[in-house]
């Protein structure tokens, strides 16, 4: 059966992992022009939090508003006018190993704040009520094609809305006992602004087909690159983040589910700075 | 934007009030509670919970043994109820097993069998033995589990936005089916009782020592439960219709719903608007009616700002509890099965209602034609969805 494509653009960008944090350092690593810093960076402290909760935040929260922030800023959005999609793997695996420990010897004594800080939105609900955004937003989870599902969750909202949505996604390092059956190593979080109309700000434009194709495989990172993530669980997410760091067209292939593959043309929107300056000028 | 109205073909859910769509129907209609004193923890805890009987002694198929755990369980029981296996398999072959989406809720999905690992932990640090199964402690664990038991393919999520996340399924498959991505979707949700809801909602101080009274001036909070609800969505098909949905954000607080219902307002406005079905024609609404005392406060005043005094609405929460990620389904399923039998329910356990509450909310139970209805779902975090169903197509 022939797929049907549908296109968006990219408009904004964001990303932090603990050995590429930023995506200025991670798209100069990827384009082979830098070496990752030698320091492993423990969290971002994301400004759109006041200096307070930043410090409370659980890494996720911290780690998910620092990429939500920064691709809004760069796509030059507000973000209180955009819905948001949230991927994650896993949830916030420090409060799962601190509650499981809680119930297991005094459960009575379970926090409050660690509770409501344990639901799998709770990165999307601190995002909202950060930039004050009544825009709908959700929370997804798919084990392995976590970040694929986010992506085709965020792509259909653009597609069916007609509106430009933020997409984050996220996975932090297990602790403690969970780290022996959901393991994950690392920090790693990537956001993008979709949207479906082409404007001055658009980076690339992303060509997808949903296909049911059983010798399908996700695509990998390059080795170098792949071993700057490596373990977290969210790395199926670096190869289209490489992809829009290399300026010139590739494709990359995300698994959805075991046979089924999101097969995605990245293409660089080329507007030479020049001609970038003149349709501003025409536009004022 | 205008959803694509899509035939509720196949719907089911289990709880306590009742497994499969006679027996809660028949629970509603005689005003059988499902609550009983918290006999679920090791710890003592004075609540009232909605658990699901006889689940300890129902395991799964050897088949699908490497997905045991209680919330599997409870899906699995779910499935079997009012033949949706059936109606699942026939879709499968219509459209074929890459083209029906699965998109499922759930808020904790198997944490229980996590929690269980730690309370058993070797002196290793594992798990037990056969509780070493990374699937199932992974919030998928109930889309991954629900995909192998139905044989699909195809596009397959799990959606976790707490107390709202098995009605944003619904909103979901639509866009999925309007795109061309799936020709179908089964869509619903699962959760179980487990000491992270039960001790947590403890310590937020929200769990009532009594059955919970859903809008009622004594209130004292929520009573916990536990259920699994499906749906099978179709673009054509005989049954009642989703014709619309809602969805925001509170953008106010973690655990507090916003003082004025901004949100939720905005939700119910976008489920009419996108249904084309103005406010006055709604006959039905399941309210999200936890019995906590903001909620239903807040609820109130939404409704009575903006239905008429002919609409009837309702709490059901006193029949199986607050099932949290599950909610959303098993209210959708009691809103369904009010569009098929006129059975308007009531609320339970509560005597008076609220100053706060308009004519629109009841406590007995009513019967009528119901032709739209409503179900409402608004959870932790500030995320709210409102489902619109009809009785018929709109033309």
């Amino acid at each position: 059966m022939s797929a049907r494509s549908y296109e968006l653009y990219v408009e904004g960008i964001g990303f932090w992992a603990s050995r590429l944090p930023g995506w200025d350092v991670a798209r100069e690593v990827f384009r082979g022009g830098a070496k990752p810093p030698a320091a492993v960076a423990t969290r971002p402290s994301p400004s759109i939090l006041p200096p307070a909760e930043r410090r409370r935040a659980p890494d996720t929260v911290a780690v998910a508003l620092e990429v939500a922030s920064r691709a809004c800023e760069s796509a030059g959005r507000d973000p209180k006018l955009l819905p948001s999609v949230f991927a994650c793997t896993h949830g916030d695996l420090h409060i799962s190993d601190a509650i499981c420990e809680t119930l297991a010897k005094t459960p009575t004594l379970v926090s409050p704040t660690r509770f409501h800080n344990s639901v799998h939105n709770a990165a999307a609900g601190y995002w909202t009520i950060a930039t004050g955004c009544m825009k709908p937003y959700t929370a997804v989870s798919a084990h392995a094609y976590t970040f694929g599902q986010g992506l085709l969750e965020s792509a259909s909202q653009v597609l069916c809305e007609e509106t430009p949505v933020l997409y984050v996604a996220y996975d932090i390092e297990a602790r403690g006992p969970v780290s022996t059956m959901q393991p994950s190593r690392g920090v790693l979080a990537g956001a993008l602004v979709l949207s479906q109309e082409k404007r001055e700000r658009s980076l690339v434009r992303l060509v997808l087909e949903v296909r049911s194709d059983s010798s399908a495989r996700q695509s990998i990172a390059r080795a170098s690159n792949a071993a700057l993530v490596e373990g977290n669980a969210l790395m199926n997410a670096l190869p289209l983040f490489e992809a829009l760091a290399a300026g010139v067209e590739r494709d990359v292939v995300q698994m959805l589910a075991p046979g089924l593959a999101l097969r995605m043309r990245v293409v660089p929107v080329a507007v030479a700075t020049e001609v970038r300056a003149e349709l501003r000028q025409r536009t004022q | 934007m205008r959803a694509v109205p899509l035939a509720v073909t196949a719907f089911t859910a289990s709880c306590a009030a009742g497994n499969g769509r006679a027996a809660l129907l028949e629970a509603l209609r005689s005003r059988r509670s499902g609550l009983a004193a918290n006999d679920f923890t090791g710890t003592p805890l004075p609540t009232f919970i909605g658990r699901v009987a006889g689940l300890e002694a129902r395991p799964l198929p050897a088949a699908l043994a490497h997905w045991e755990c209680r919330n599997n369980r409870l899906a699995w029981q779910g499935l079997q109820a009012d033949g949706f296996l059936d109606a699942v398999e026939a879709a499968r072959e219509r459209y074929g097993a890459s083209r029906v989406a699965l998109v499922m809720g759930t808020s904790t999905s198997s944490i229980g069998a996590t929690e269980e690992g730690y309370a058993r932990l070797g002196p290793d640090g594992q798990y037990p033995e056969e509780l070493r199964r990374p699937p199932v402690h992974t919030v998928n664990s109930l889309g991954a589990f629900v995909q192998e038991a139905l044989g699909f393919s195809g596009t397959c999520v799990t959606t976790a936005t707490a107390c709202s996340s098995s009605a944003k399924v619904f909103a979901q498959a639509e866009r999925l089916i309007r795109l061309g991505l799936a020709d179908a979707a089964v869509v619903g949700g699962v959760d179980t009782l487990c000491n992270s809801v039960l001790f947590g909602f403890n310590s937020l101080e929200l769990v009532s020592p009594e059955p919970c009274r859903p809008f009622d001036p004594r209130r004292r909070g929520i009573s916990l439960g536990e259920a699994a609800g499906f749906a099978l969505l179709e673009r054509e098909g005989r049954g009642p219709w989703m014709l619309g949905y809602g969805e925001s954000s509170d953008a106010h607080h973690m655990s507090s719903p916003h003082p004025e219902g901004l949100g939720a307002r905005l939700a119910v406005v976008q489920a009419l608007e996108r249904a084309g079905v103005a406010a006055a024609d709604i006959d039905y609404i399941n309210l999200h009616g936890t019995a906590s005392q903001k909620n239903d406060e807040v609820e109130a005043r939404i409704v009575a700002d903006l239905f008429p005094a002919r609409t009837h609405a309702s709490s059901t929460k006193g029949w199986m509890g607050h099932t949290l990620g599950a909610a959303g389904i098993v209210e959708a399923v009691i809103t369904l099965l009010a569009l098929e039998s006129g059975l308007m329910p009531g609320t339970l356990n509560s005597t008076e209602l609220d100053a706060a509450c308009g004519p629109q909310i009841r406590l007995e139970n009513g019967e009528g034609s119901v032709r739209y209805a409503l179900s409402n779902s608004f959870g932790f975090g500030g995320s709210n969805c409102v489902l619109l169903f009809g009785k018929a197509r709109l033309q």
